[in-house]
C-alpha cells in the first residue's frame, strides 16, 4: 500500500515550471529515491508535499487523503517530516530542545497544566525528555545534549535534523541531502542509519541525494527527474543503465560511454 | 597567592553568605539612619543582584529576595519622610520589570519585534480607569458607577484579559508580515490604540479624551483603602512574584520551546507541527497579559491617567529595558527594567536637582534644554547603539536550561530493570 501518492502534480513560479506532471509513490515501509542534476527540481518537489508550497495542479495523497492546501504543521500532524537541504536547526538552542520541540505535536498539556506543572505535565515532559535522550542515543549525539545546535560539526546538524525529524513520530519521512558535506567515514555510518532506522521506527522514506553509492546501495526504488520532469523510474538496476538518466546527468556525449562501461561495472553514475 | 586566596574566600559558600549579611545588614542600617541616602537605598536593591550570583540554592535565593523586598527594604526606607518617594520609586520598578517581563516573551523568546507594547499596558489602564469613575455611567445601560475600591482585584483578571484580547486582535493583523515590516506595523498599531483612546470622547464618551480620566477610585480590601505608595508597592510585588512565576514556568516548558523555535527559524518549526500563527498570537497575548495587569495597577496608583502616559517613548522604553538586560533572559530583563527604570526617576531626576541647584548658586549656568531630565531619549538611543554593537547578548545573557545526563540515563537503566525483573517473575 502506498503511504504517499502524488499525481500530475505540476509547481510553477511565475514562468518557469519546477515541477511539471509528476507522478510518485512511496510504498510503505521502502525506502525510496529521488535523484537528478542540480535544479532539476527535487527540492521543490519535497517542499510540495510537506505543504511549504502549494502545486499549481495536481494532487497529493498521504495515506489516501489528500494533503493539498493544508499548511506545513498540518501536514506534519498527518505523520510527514522531513529535514533540509540547507541545515534548518534552532541554533541557540540545545542538541535535546531540538529534539525534544520535535515532540510537541505529541505533548498533551495546555496553559493552566503548564502554569500549574500538574502531576500529568510533569510526567509528560520526564518521558519526552527521556525519549528524546534514546533518540540522540540512537544517533551517537547524547553526549552533546547541552550544546547549542549551531556549535556542531556539520555531519553531527545533519543527524540531529534526521533525529528531530525522527521525533515528530512520522509514517514518512523525507530527507534531502542527508550525506551532503560529510566525509566518506560519516556517510558511511549514516547509510548504515538510514538503512535500519526505516525498521526501527516504523517510517518510510523518500531520499534526495547525490552520492550515487548511498543511493543505490539502500534504495528499493528510484525516481529521476531533470529539467523538473520525471525522466525515469525503477529499480537501481534500472536506473543505473537507463540511457536518459546517463545523458541527464553527464550531457548527450556521455550516452554510448556510458553503455559501453555498463558491460564492464554497473556503476556508471557514479 | 594572595589573589588565588582571595578568590577562593570569595567562592567559598559561607564566607560569601557572611559578607552578603554584612551588606545587606549595612545599608539597611543606611538607609533607615539616613533617610536621604538615595545610595544606600539603590545598594540594598543591588544585594538582589548580588544574591543572584551567590552559590546557593535557588529556592534559598528566592526566600531571601523575597524577604528583602517585603520586609527589609519598606522597613529600612521606613526611617523618615523619604519613605513614600521610596516606595514610590519602587513600585515604578516593579510596574516596569513585569512590563519588560511581558515583552521579554513576544520578542526575547518569540523573536517578534514589537514598538506599540504600552499599548496592553494602555488598554488594562484604562478598563479600570473607567469603570472605577463615573466614566462608565455614559455608555453602560445598568449598573451604578464608579465601582466600589474591592472590584480592583477583579480588574487585575479583567485588565489581563482586556488586554491578552487587544493583543490577540491586533496580532491577527499585524503577525502577517515579519522582521523589520512587523516593527513598523507594531509601531503604527501602538499609536493608534493611543489616538483611539485620545478620541474615544465623542459620539459617547468612553475615555474622557485628552482630558484623562480623574479620581479613580483607589482599591480596597477588608474596609482599608489603599491609597499611598507602600500600598501600592505591596500590591506591584505579589504581582510581580506572580509574573516571574509564570514566565519562568512558559520559557521551560513545551510552549517556550515553541516561541524559540519559532524565533529561530520558522520553516523548521512548522514543519515540526507547530502551527506559526497560533504561536505567536499566544506570545502576543501572554505578553500583553502582564502588562495589562499592571495597567490596571498604575491606574489606581496615580488615580489619573490621560493618553500621554502611553506614547511611543514608553515602548521604547520598555524595549531597551529588555534589550539591555538581554533578550529572552529573565534575570537579565529584570535587571534591565529595573537600571532603566532607576536611572529615569532616580539618577537622573537626582542629577537635574543637582544642576538645578547649581545653577541657581550661580556656580555654572545650563540651560533648561540640557537638563539630564531631558536627555532620557539620548541616554536611551546610546544605550540602544552601544549594546547593539559591543554587547548584543545583554547583561545577563539568556542561557539554554541544562539538562542532566545521568538523570535520564539511570532512568533508562531502572526502567530496563524493571522490565528484567518483570521477565524473571513471568519466567517463575
Ligand atoms: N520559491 C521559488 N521561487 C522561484 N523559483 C524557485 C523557487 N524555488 C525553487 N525555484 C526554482 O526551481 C528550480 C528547481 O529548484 P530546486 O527544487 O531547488 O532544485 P533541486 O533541489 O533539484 O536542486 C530552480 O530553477 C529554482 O531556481
Ligand atoms: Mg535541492
Amino acid at each position: 500500500m502506498p503511504i504517499l501518492e502524488v499525481t500530475n502534480v505540476t509547481k510553477e513560479f511565475g514562468g518557469l515550471t519546477a515541477n511539471k506532471d509528476i507522478t510518485l509513490s512511496v510504498q510503505e515501509g521502502s525506502i525510496t529515491a529521488v535523484i537528478g542534476p542540480n535544479g532539476a527540481g527535487k527540492t521543490t518537489f519535497f517542499n510540495l508535499v510537506t505543504g511549504v508550497y502549494q502545486p499549481t495542479s495536481g494532487e497529493i495523497l498521504v495515506e489516501g487523503k489528500s494533503v493539498v492546501g493544508l499548511k506545513p504543521d498540518e501536514v506534519a500532524k498527518r505523520g510527514i517530516s522531513r529535514t533540509f537541504q540547507n541545515i534548518r536547526l534552532f541554533g541557540e538552542m540545545t542538541v535535546i530542545e531540538n529534539v525534544l520541540v520535535g515532540m510537541h505535536k505529541h505533548l498533551k498539556t495546555g496553559l493552566l497544566g503548564i502554569l500549574l506543572n500538574l502531576p500529568s505535565t510533569r510526567h509528560e515532559e520526564i518521558e519526552a525528555e527521556k525519549e528524546a535522550y534514546r533518540l540522540l542515543e540512537y544517533f551517537d549525539l547524547a553526549e552533546l545534549l547541552n550544546e547549542k545546535a549551531k556549535n556542531l560539526s556539520y555531519g553531527a546538524q545533519r543527524k540531529l535534523e534526521i533525529a528531530r525529524a525522527l521525533a515528530t513520530k512520522p509514517k514518512l519521512i523525507l530527507l534531502d541531502e542527508p550525506a551532503a558535506g560529510m566525509n566518506p567515514k560519516e556517510t558511511k555510518e549514516l547509510t548504515d542509519i538510514i538503512k535500519k532506522m526505516g525498521e526501527e521506527f516504523g517510517v518510510s522514506i523518500l531520499l534526495i541525494e547525490h552520492d550515487m553509492k548511498l543511493v543505490m546501495e539502500i534504495s528499493e526504488h528510484i525516481y529521476v527527474l531533470d529539467h523538473g520532469e520525471k525522466i525515469a523510474e525503477g529499480n537501481p538496476d534500472d536506473i543505473r543503465t537507463n540511457p536518459k538518466v546517463i545523458e541527464a546527468y553527464l550531457g548527450s556525449g556521455a550516452v554510448q560511454l556510458g553503455q559501453r562501461s555498463e558491460t564492464n561495472a554497473n556503476t556508471t553514475v557514479e | 597567592m594572595m589573589k588565588e586566596k582571595l578568590i577562593g574566600f570569595l567562592q567559598n559558600k559561607w564566607s560569601q553568605v557572611i559578607l552578603f549579611t554584612l551588606f545587606v545588614v549595612i545599608t539597611s542600617l543606611s538607609l533607615y539612619l539616613s533617610q536621604k541616602s538615595v545610595v544606600a537605598f539603590l545598594l540594598l536593591l543591588a544585594s538582589l543582584l548580588i544574591l543572584y550570583y551567590m552559590k546557593l540554592k535557588n529556592l534559598t535565593k528566592w526566600i531571601i529576595g523575597g524577604g528583602i523586598l517585603f520586609i527589609l527594604l519598606p522597613m529600612a526606607s521606613s526611617g523618615g519622610p523619604a519613605f513614600q518617594s521610596y516606595m514610590e520609586v519602587a513600585t515604578m520598578v516593579g510596574i516596569y520589570v513585569a512590563m519588560a517581563l511581558g515583552l521579554n516573551i513576544v520578542v526575547g523568546l518569540a523573536g517578534l519585534l514589537d514598538l506599540g507594547f504600552v499599548a496592553f499596558f494602555a488598554v488594562g489602564a484604562y478598563s479600570y480607569a473607567i469603570f472605577a469613575t463615573p466614566q462608565a455611567s455614559n455608555f453602560m445601560p445598568f449598573g451604578s458607577y464608579p465601582l466600589g475600591g474591592e472590584s480592583f482585584w477583579i480588574f487585575l483578571i479583567i485588565g489581563g484579559i482586556c488586554a491578552a484580547i487587544a493583543g490577540v486582535l491586533i496580532g491577527i493583523p499585524v503577525l502577517r508580515v515579519k522582521g523589520d515590516y512587523l516593527a513598523i506595523v507594531t509601531l503604527g498599531f501602538g499609536e493608534i490604540i493611543r489616538i483611539v483612546f485620545n478620541n474615544l470622547d465623542r459620539p459617547v464618551n468612553f475615555t474622557n479624551g485628552a482630558m484623562g480620566i480623574s479620581s479613580v477610585t483607589p482599591p480596597s480590601i477588608f474596609g482599608i483603602q489603599l491609597v499611598f505608595p507602600h500600598h501600592f508597592y505591596f500590591v506591584t510585588l505579589v504581582i510581580l512574584a506572580f509574573t516571574i512565576f509564570a514566565v519562568l514556568r512558559f520559557e521551560h516548558s513545551k510552549l517556550g520551546r515553541s516561541w524559540k523555535a519559532v524565533r529561530e527559524n520558522e520553516i523548521a518549526a512548522q514543519a515540526m507541527g507547530i502551527p506559526l500563527v497560533k504561536t505567536k498570537l499566544l506570545a502576543f497575548a501572554l505578553g500583553a497579559t502582564f502588562s495589562g495587569m499592571m495597567g490596571v495597577v498604575f491606574a489606581a496608583k496615580q488615580a489619573f491617567i490621560d493618553p500621554t502616559s502611553f506614547t511611543l517613548l514608553e515602548s521604547f522604553t520598555i524595549l531597551v529595558m529588555v534589550v539591555l538586560g538581554g533578550m529572552g533572559s529573565v534575570p537579565g530583563v529584570i535587571l534591565g527594567a529595573a537600571l532603566v527604570t532607576i536611572l529615569n526617576l532616580q539618577v537622573l531626576t537626582e542629577l537635574t536637582n543637582w544642576v538645578n541647584q547649581l545653577t541657581l548658586n550661580g556656580i555654572i549656568n545650563v540651560p533648561d534644554a540640557l537638563s539630564p531630565a531631558k536627555m532620557q531619549k539620548l541616554i536611551f538611543g546610546l544605550l540602544l547603539v552601544i549594546f547593539a554593537l559591543y554587547r548584543p547578548i545583554g547583561l545577563i545573557p539568556a542561557k539554554n536550561k541544562k539538562f542532566d545526563e545521568k538523570k535520564l540515563k539511570t532512568n533508562r537503566l531502572a526502567i530496563d530493570r524493571e522490565n528484567t525483573v518483570a521477565i524473571d517473575k513471568d519466567n517463575v
